[in-house]
């Protein structure tokens, strides 16, 4: 009796899993810390990407998907990691969107994503040295790596005829290895970085920190830092003690908070953002406005396309196994194939059942290179009167 | 050869702030010394206790915002600093009768009663916390600049523009004004007198007659008033977070310390000397020395003896010296 119980019961869990079953995505991103107002529009388009999927029934057989959110905090690895911890081994989920933010990244795929075999990719972790970490093929990621940022910003800043900055970076990976890949990019481009010196973030006062930097002169400061921290610190002291006028804003500074807490002054001021002018990054907009959110702001789309190649890679594999679905990242994102935009991953899904292939472009033209992150389509834009103004894509 | 141009960047950047943050340092070491010098012993609450007052004169200026009071060109919570000071004396208060007047009666020694007070500092932190949170609050208004950078370089015609921001010149006007009284109030008035005796041999206190009850509280109210303005003014200044005001206890000892505790000249002087030496020591030189070299001299360095993340370093490297060499402090403090 007891065996045919047991005989029963494992049959019934064999079929279970054989047939539609619910799979779980964790969405792992700082949704506390220093990024809290991006944050939330990051999620709302990796969980888009996820509802589109589990509702078009053709996922794996007809299984439906679930996001399920874990915190990262940004900036504290612990937190990370035991938030990622609860994802795989209590919720069981089969890949991870996220970290966001490089450091804490770095530490869930090392303590984390590669003892338990998980894949993930990340929207927003830009750090340089997550290119070399060591990821069992398990990492990939859809945003570019700062090196490439670097490139960009030191191509902006020289085509505006700036031939002298001084650099003020986040003290952390993010803002060291943008730093970094700037100084070394501007240098290349004849350009002349005065000062380049770390701030901290949570400061009350940062006029400390102003002054060596006005001392050391440049006729544009570059903040690489963020939006709700020590960045906003950094330009309300340069504005209040006359040392900077113009900054030069890159994607952790890309935020409506700042331009509203600055004001005016700010007027002038440029950056660069991930972003593309491909036809996918308007069809996302419009896709997020109908689920009520602002897909605009930024990594949104990134979170989106993030959240999508996990999807349609466990399609391409037949497996929701991190070891397996990893595979077929680069398959699944690059050429050959029937290109594929937001709101179209129902079609993608199809053909991947029919055994074609297709290429992902989604809401940021991803790209795959190197050892799986993307090239990067960069956006230029210009702060005026109090709002963003594109200016080119590049 | 440009003096001018010089002086521009040194008050800019170096007299000016080090200016408005020594006046808050030296608001605050008062307070610290005065509860050492009377009480007998270190208050580690004192941070936290400039974090409280600052949060209730924060909700009781946003109240006056909401209803349309303002104070014009001046920050409007200057109108709502009397509350705060009252709030802040009477928490202190309630917390003396709750807390300190046991161990007072116990004749504990003053290192119980330190760590007594960091009981204290911890649960003030966690009130403050509660009400209004860990964020950052801003709650300066009125004019923002005396004279802003670029208006100072267009009247002047100078390369280097000169900002006074007006919680600055707030800051230096009120901290000047409390110090003014308060020595008044030391020197002058009976109860002052009666603090002072109490302060210098507290049995002789007694037997002339002075009630040590009294001076307890009025020092309690004074240390309240000396730690709500300094809070509101860094808050003004800078910005408002608790955690920024439980770090500025660190800076406040070593101004107290450095100018010798339980001597109130020499927390203000101490207070200045540590904010100077944080701003000068950590300041790049290269822009100043540029204008008065000749050209052929000018430096290719940043003469910047240390990076600005050791600000603190500085403090506790005055400390440590004078500790070594000076162990009562510069002006002579007391030691018990």
């Amino acid at each position: 009796m007891k065996k045919l119980l047991l005989a029963t019961a494992a049959t019934a869990l064999m079929a279970g899993a054989a047939t539609a079953e619910e799979v779980k995505i964790g969405v792992l991103m700082g949704f506390t810390g220093p990024l809290e107002t991006t944050v939330p529009n990051m999620a709302n388009g990796a969980e888009l990407a996820i509802k589109e999927v589990s509702d078009s029934g053709k996922f794996m057989g007809g299984s439906t998907v679930a996001p399920v959110r874990g915190d990262t905090t940004c900036v504290d690895a612990a937190a990370a990691q035991s938030a990622a911890e609860r994802l795989v081994t209590s919720d069981k989920v089969a890949g991870i969107m996220g970290g966001d933010c490089s450091g804490v990244t770095g530490a869930v795929l090392q303590n984390v994503a590669r003892p338990n075999g998980v894949g993930m990719i990340s929207p927003s972790a830009t750090s340089p040295a997550l290119s070399t970490a060591e990821d069992d093929g398990l990492f990939f990621r859809t945003a570019p790596s700062d090196a490439r940022q670097g490139e960009i910003m030191a191509d902006i800043l020289s085509d505006r005829g700036v031939k002298s900055v001084a650099v003020t970076y986040t003290n952390n990976d993010y803002g060291k290895g943008m730093a970094d890949a700037f100084a070394a990019a501007f240098a290349a481009k004849g350009g002349n970085v005065t000062l380049s010196a770390p701030h901290e973030d949570g400061k009350a006062d940062y006029s400390a920190e102003v002054a060596a930097l006005a001392s050391a002169g440049g006729d544009v400061l570059v903040v690489a830092g963020y939006v709700d921290q020590g960045g906003k610190g950094m330009i309300q002291a340069s504005v209040d003690s006359g040392a900077f006028s113009t900054f030069f804003l890159p994607d952790g500074m890309y935020g409506q908070s700042l331009v509203d807490a600055i004001g005016a002054p700010l007027n002038g001021s440029y950056g660069s953002v991930p972003g593309t002018d491909s036809p996918g990054a308007a069809k996302y907009v419009e896709l997020a406005k109908a689920a009520g959110f602002d897909g605009g702001t930024a990594y949104s789309g990134e979170s989106y396309d993030a959240a999508a190649l996990i999807l349609l890679s466990m399609e391409a594999a037949k497996s929701t196994a991190g070891k397996d679905w990893t595979t077929k990242v680069m398959d699944v994102a690059n050429a050959p194939g029937e290109p594929i935009y937001p709101g179209e991953l129902g079609k993608a899904l199809e053909l991947l059942a029919a055994g074609q292939d297709i290429d992902y472009v989604g809401a940021t033209s991803v790209e795959m290179i190197g050892s799986g992150e993307s090239a990067g389509n960069f956006r230029e834009y210009e702060v005026k009167d109090g709002g963003f103004e594109t200016i080119k894509f590049r | 050869m440009d003096i001018l141009n010089a002086l521009a960047a040194f008050l800019n950047f170096v007299f000016i702030p080090g200016l408005a943050y020594g006046a808050q340092l030296a608001l605050g070491a008062l307070g610290v010394t005065l509860i050492y010098g009377i009480l007998r012993f270190s208050n580690f609450a004192h941070g936290d206790t400039m974090a409280f007052g600052t949060m209730v004169t924060i909700f009781v200026t946003w109240f006056f915002q909401s209803i349309g009071l303002t104070a014009g060109v001046l920050p409007t919570a200057l109108l709502a600093l009397p509350f705060g000071i009252a709030a802040t004396a009477l928490l202190v208060l309630a917390t003396d009768k709750v807390v300190y007047q046991f161990y007072r009666r116990q004749k504990a020694t003053p290192t119980i009663l330190v760590i007594v007070s960091m009981g204290v500092m911890f649960v003030m932190n966690g009130i403050v916390r509660l009400f209004i949170g860990v964020d950052d609050q801003n709650f300066a208004d009125g004019g923002r600049f005396l004279i802003s950078a670029g208006d100072f370089k267009a009247a002047t015609g100078l390369a280097e523009g000169l900002a006074i921001k007006g919680s600055q010149a707030v800051t230096v006007i009120t901290a000047g004004l409390t110090v003014a009284v308060l020595f008044w109030f030391l020197q002058k008035t009976r109860t002052g007198k009666s603090m002072r005796a109490f302060a210098d041999n507290e049995d002789l206190a007694l037997l002339s007659g002075i009630n040590p009850d009294r001076v307890v509280q009025v020092t309690w109210v004074i240390a309240a008033a000396l730690a709500t303005i300094a809070g509101v003014l860094y808050g003004l200044d800078k910005s408002f977070r608790p955690f920024t005001y439980f770090q500025l206890l660190l800076p406040i000892f070593a101004a107290a310390i450095v100018g010798g505790l339980g001597n109130p000249l020499g927390a203000i002087a101490g207070g200045f000397i540590i904010a100077f030496s944080e701003v000068m020591v950590t300041y790049a030189w290269k822009k100043v020395v540029t204008y008065v070299l000749p050209a052929d001299m000018a430096p290719d360095g940043l003469l910047q003896l240390m990076g600005t993340d050791y600000k603190y370093a500085v403090s506790f490297g005055i400390l440590i010296l004078v500790l070594l060499f000076m162990p009562t402090g510069i002006f002579k403090g007391k030691a018990y």
